[in-house]
C-alpha cells in the first residue's frame, strides 16, 4: 500500500471510523488506541480552551458538543490553539435557545488569542504631541477582537472567572458590543456603547481619524460628534488600545516625505 | 548539508507550565530544559517572554510534535517558517520531532501516527527531512516512536529504517528509551535487537518517561515515573552511547517538580557510574 493511500485510510478511520479502511490498513487491534487517543485529545483541548463554557453548560452537554464538532469539523491547522474559536461558533448552532453559550466561548477564545497575540506597546499622551491630526492613521494592538452580544455573558464570565456565582442567563435590551485586548501581559474585556463600537467599526474600515470625526459628526451632529472623537480618542489612550499613529510630522517639510510612525 | 550537532552532557526536564515559575527563580539542577516547540509558536506575549527568560539562564531543546515528518504530502511551510523564527530568536541547544506523521492534505490529527518501514516511507521521510533541514539551517534530531499497529507490509525493522534515516539525511536521533520498551512489549520484539542495530554514533539526547498498562498494550501516556524496566534499559543504551543530553518527560499528571528532580538524578546516577565503569575499562 502507497503511503499517502494508507494515509487516507488512517484519515477515514480516525474520523469516521471506517471499517473498510481499518481492513485494508490490516494493523490490529492497536488502530483503536489511536481512534481513542484522536478523539480525547481534541476533547481536552476543547475543554482546557474553554473552562468557563464547560462549567456554564456541564460536563454531559459540553463533551456532546464537542463530539459533535469533532465529527463535522475534524482540525487542518498545525496548532490545536485553532481548534477553539471554530467549536465557539459551532456552539451558537448546538444551543440555539442559549444564545449565552455560545458568546461565553467568544469571550474566552478571544481572550486566549489576545493572550498570544503580537506584542505592541501602547502610546501615551506624550507621543501624540506633534501629530498632524488631519494625517493620523490610528492602529490598534494586534491583540484587539471585537463582537456584540445579545445576553449578559459578559456578567456570566466576569462572575465564573472570580470563582463567584453566575446571574441567570438573559437577553440584553440592545446588542451591545464586546471587546478584547491584550496591555503588557494582562488581557483586559470591556463592554463598550453604541459611540464606542460604531467608532471602532470605523477605524477598521478606515483608519483615518479625520474619517472618523467626519463619521461621528455626521452621525451625532458636530458639536456632540467632535466631542465624542475626543472622547473616544481619550478612552483609546486610557486603555492602550492606541499603539501606533501613522503620520507626517506636524513640522515636516511641505513635501511631508514617507509617514512617520509613532511610538 | 548544515552543520553536526554539538556534543552536549547534562540532564534535564521537559520544562512544563506548572514548573516555569521555579525553574526561573530556583537554582534548580538542570544542565537543559526541553520545551513543546508548538506551545512557543506564537506571535507574542507572556509565553515568548518566559522562553526568552529561561533561555537567559541554560540552553533549552525545543522538541516539537507538528511537523509531521512522515506526511506524504510534504511538510507544512508555514509551520516550518514560523519554527524558524522561533529557533532564529532562541538559539536552541536541539531541534527535534518525532519518526511520525499527523497531517494528510487538510487533516490533521495532533497524534504521532505510524509510519509503514517500507523504502516508500523511507524516500518521503528523508525528502521531508531534507527540507526542514533546509529551512530550519540545522541538522533535526528524530525521536523512535512507540506505537500500537505494525503494518503488514513493513519491509524493514525500526531501527534499520533509522539508522538510513540518519545516513542518507545527516539528522540525528532523540532516542526515547521508554518508547523502545513500550513498541517491544506492544510488537514482541526484544529490546536487545533494537539496541544491537540503533546507529548510537547518532544518539545526541535521550527522553526517559513513563507509560501506562491498556486493556491489551502499554500506552505511551507520560503519565508516571520511569519503570523500573525501562531503567535497566536505560543502563543499557548509556553503556553504548555514553554520555548525552538525557532527561525525564512527564505530560500528564505533573507532579512537584522536585519529584522529577529526584528521578532525574537517578539518570544522572546512572551516567555517572557508566562513566566511571567505561574510564576504569580505558585505563
Amino acid at each position: 500500500m502507497k503511503l499517502a493511500a494508507l494515509q487516507s485510510d488512517f484519515h477515514a478511520w480516525l474520523t469516521r471510523g471506517s471499517a473498510s479502511a481499518a481492513d485494508r490498513l490490516g494493523a490490529g487491534p492497536g488502530l483503536v488506541v489511536y481512534q481513542n487517543n484522536y478523539r480525547s485529545q481534541l476533547v481536552s483541548a476543547l475543554r482546557e480552551a474553554l473552562p468557563l463554557t464547560l462549567t456554564w453548560i456541564g460536563e454531559e452537554a459540553f463533551v456532546g458538543a464537542a463530539a459533535g464538532y469533532i465529527d463535522r469539523s475534524p482540525p487542518s491547522a498545525w496548532t490545536l490553539d485553532a481548534y477553539a474559536p471554530g467549536f465557539a461558533q459551532a456552539l451558537a448552532e448546538h444551543f440555539p435557545g442559549d444564545p449565552e453559550v455560545a458568546e461565553l466561548a467568544w469571550i474566552e477564545t478571544a481572550l486566549a488569542e489576545a493572550f498570544v497575540a503580537a506584542d505592541a506597546e501602547p502610546l501615551t499622551p506624550e507621543n501624540l504631541a506633534r501629530v498632524d491630526w488631519e494625517q493620523a492613521q490610528l492602529q490598534l494592538p494586534p491583540s484587539f477582537r471585537m463582537r456584540t452580544v445579545r445576553t449578559n455573558a459578559e456578567a456570566i464570565w466576569t462572575a465564573l472567572s472570580s470563582g463567584a456565582s453566575a446571574p441567570q442567563a438573559r437577553m440584553l435590551d440592545a446588542l451591545t458590543g464586546l471587546i478584547v485586548w491584550r496591555r503588557g501581559f494582562t488581557c483586559f474585556l470591556k463592554a463598550i456603547d453604541d459611540i464606542e463600537a460604531a467608532a471602532f467599526d470605523q477605524i477598521h474600515a478606515n483608519p483615518s481619524f479625520s474619517a472618523l470625526c467626519e463619521n461621528l459628526v455626521g452621525t451625532l451632529g458636530e458639536g456632540r460628534g467632535l466631542q465624542a472623537s475626543s472622547a473616544f480618542l481619550a478612552t483609546l489612550l486610557q486603555f492602550g488600545l492606541l499603539t501606533s499613529i501613522e503620520a507626517p510630522r506636524a513640522d515636516a517639510s511641505p513635501e511631508g516625505g514617507s509617514p512617520t510612525p509613532q511610538r | 548539508m548544515p552543520p553536526a550537532n554539538p556534543a552536549f552532557h547534562g540532564y534535564g526536564l521537559g520544562l512544563r507550565r506548572e514548573h516555569y515559575r521555579q525553574v526561573l527563580e530556583n537554582d534548580a539542577e538542570l544542565d537543559f530544559v526541553e520545551v513543546i516547540s508548538e506551545n512557543f509558536m506564537v506571535d507574542g506575549g507572556q509565553p515568548r517572554s518566559i522562553l526568552r527568560q529561561v533561555r537567559e539562564q541554560r540552553p533549552v531543546a525545543l522538541h516539537g510534535v507538528s511537523m509531521s515528518i512522515g506526511s506524504a504530502d510534504g511538510l507544512d511551510r508555514d509551520y516550518l517558517v514560523r519554527l524558524k523564527a522561533l529557533v532564529d530568536e532562541i538559539d536552541p541547544l536541539f531541534v527535534s520531532d518525532h519518526l511520525s506523521w499527523s497531517r494528510f492534505a487538510s487533516f490533521n490529527a495532533h497524534d504521532l501516527l505510524p509510519l509503514p518501514y517500507t523504502e516508500e516511507a523511507l524516500e518521503i521521510v528523508c525528502a521531508n527531512i531534507d527540507q526542514a533541514q533546509d529551512v530550519l539551517g540545522r541538522r533535526i534530531l528524530v525521536e523512535n516512536p512507540s506505537s500500537y499497529v505494525a503494518f503488514a507490509d513493513g519491509a524493514m525493522s525500526e531501527w534499520r529504517f533509522l539508522e538510513v534515516m540518519c545516513a542518507r539525511t545527516g539528522c540525528d536521533l532523540l532516542l526515547d528509551v521508554n518508547n523502545i520498551y513500550v513498541s517491544a512489549r506492544n510488537h514482541r520484539f526484544d529490546p536487545a535487537a533494537y539496541l544491537e542495530g540503533l546507529p548510537f554514533d547518532r544518539v545526541r539526547q535521550i527522553h526517559l518517561a513513563g507509560h501506562s498498562q491498556g486493556l491489551e498494550l502499554l500506552i505511551d501516556t507520560h503519565d508516571a515515573a520511569v519503570c523500573d524496566a525501562v531503567w535497566r534499559l536505560y543502563e543499557e543504551v548509556v553503556a553504548r552511547v555514553g554520555s548525552v543530553a538525557t532527561m525525564i518527560e512527564r505530560d500528564d499528571a505533573i507532579p512537584p517538580l522536585k519529584d522529577l528532580l529526584e528521578e532525574l538524578a537517578v539518570a544522572r546516577a546512572i551516567g555517572e557510574r557508566s562513566a566511571a565503569v567505561r574510564l576504569r575499562a580505558a585505563q
